[in-house]
């Protein structure tokens, strides 16, 4: 052992260059314009105004290249019969993209609800990610890291909605990331701008002036599963009690 | 202090600990991504490299930046709702190369049934005609020009 102080941190140099270099090359890119911490995003489903037209789903898969057969939002089509309460009819053709055939109406009370995912602000699929690589920003968007993601697929078997697939092309979890790259820039998701009713409306529940205040206050609103406790933050005007 | 005479084995050992600890601290920052941690348990460069990503609807308020003149007749009628691009399709394209890139025409008849089509499971006070009794063949802008599908018929009555 005759190595001297000097010759051992000059051993050690380069490493501890490499290390510094890595912490110095991190710095975390950011959108100009857009502060993170005054917004919490959630949506408004109005079940009243939906018409069942699809082009919420045809925006979706257009703004965000979601592989055919799957669906980042759909719309279900909910046939209920008087007495038969807990067992809903529900069809989805395509997801709903193509519109719904009229079925005769049969006595029964029919309604479309759009589905998505709930941007949940205490959601189970970000709890159990292995790697940190699903998680909620501070704007309260759920959102999938894909260069991180190992594409395990707990996430997809957590979510109590079923409104996450495994993107067959990039092997990794997918879902909506309620256009997290319109909403930074200003512009509302490309489902609500492609809604002919209204029937979706992104809403600002960090903004004091967001119409949503009023409205939350004033309608009969509800948001799916609600008994799991998963802070929801996609709220159903007139959800229909069958409603699963 | 003669205990320590012969304690060169400690220093050894000593040493390759303080190594272990050196190797483990390197390989850390290595593996573990530059920004995880800065929000919370993930990676914040995350947030930022999905929002880089591309609009291809361009939104009402690009389109209405040149289209005033449609922007205002829609607001009169019935479908001052809706927004364009419910109906053009997603015009980020045009609205960036408005010389090179044209919307496509487009085809009423098939595209008004696809809202307007009678349909049980629609809201009963949504406007709806069932295609093929209310003037079948005709194009619909026939007598309902799409940005004030009403225009005409409130003009006559």
């Amino acid at each position: 052992m005759n190595l001297t102080r000097r010759q051992c941190l000059l051993l050690l140099l380069p490493a501890a260059a490499a290390g510094w270099e890595a912490l110095q090359a991190g710095a975390p890119e950011r959108a100009p314009n857009y502060d993170k911490t005054q917004h919490w995003w959630g949506m408004l489903l109005d079940i009243s105004k939906c018409i069942g037209c699809g082009n919420c789903v045809r925006a979706c898969a257009a703004e965000n290249q979601v592989p055919p057969g799957y669906f980042r939002t759909w719309v279900e089509r909910y046939r209920v019969r008087d007495e038969d309460m807990p067992y809903p009819q529900v069809d989805s053709p395509d997801g709903g993209m193509h519109g719904f055939p009229p079925i005769p109406a049969d006595g029964m009370k029919e309604f479309f609800v759009p589905k998505m995912c709930n941007h949940c602000a205490d959601s189970p699929c970000t709890q159990v990610c292995p790697v940190g690589a699903t998680f909620i920003t501070p704007d309260g968007v759920v959102l999938v890291d894909k260069e991180y993601c190992l594409g395990c697929r707990y996430c997809i078997q957590a979510c109590p909605y079923g409104c996450r697939f495994f993107n067959p092309v990039t092997h990794t979890a997918e879902k909506c990331t309620l256009c997290y790259h319109r909403i930074t820039k200003g512009l509302t998701t490309a489902c609500c701008e492609a809604c002919p009713t209204g029937a979706r409306q992104l809403v600002d529940l960090k903004n004091p002036n967001d119409p949503i205040h009023a409205f939350l206050r004033t309608h009969n609103v509800a948001v799916l599963k609600p008994y799991l406790a998963t802070g929801a933050k996609v709220f159903y005007n007139d959800l229909d009690g069958s409603v699963r | 202090m003669n205990r320590w005479r012969n304690g060169e084995h400690l220093l050894r050992v000593a040493l390759v600990y303080g190594l272990g600890v050196v190797a483990f601290v390197l390989l850390r920052m290595a593996l573990v991504p530059r920004s995880f941690g800065e929000f919370g348990h993930y990676r914040g460069n995350a947030i930022a490299e999905t929002a880089r990503q591309r609009p291809v609807f361009a939104g009402h308020q690009a389109c209405n930046l040149c289209h005033s003149d449609v922007a205002a007749l829609k607001r009169t009628g019935i479908h001052a709702g809706v927004h364009c691009e419910a109906c053009h399709g997603p015009q980020a394209a045009h609205a960036s190369d408005p010389g090179s890139v044209r919307p496509a025409r487009l085809a009423t008849a098939r595209l008004c049934v696809r809202c307007h089509a009678a349909n049980p499971a629609r809201p009963a006070a949504f406007p709806q005609i069932d295609p093929r009794r209310h003037n079948p063949g005709l194009p619909c802008e026939t007598c309902h020009p799409p940005h004030n599908p009403l225009q005409f018929l409130s003009q006559h009555s």
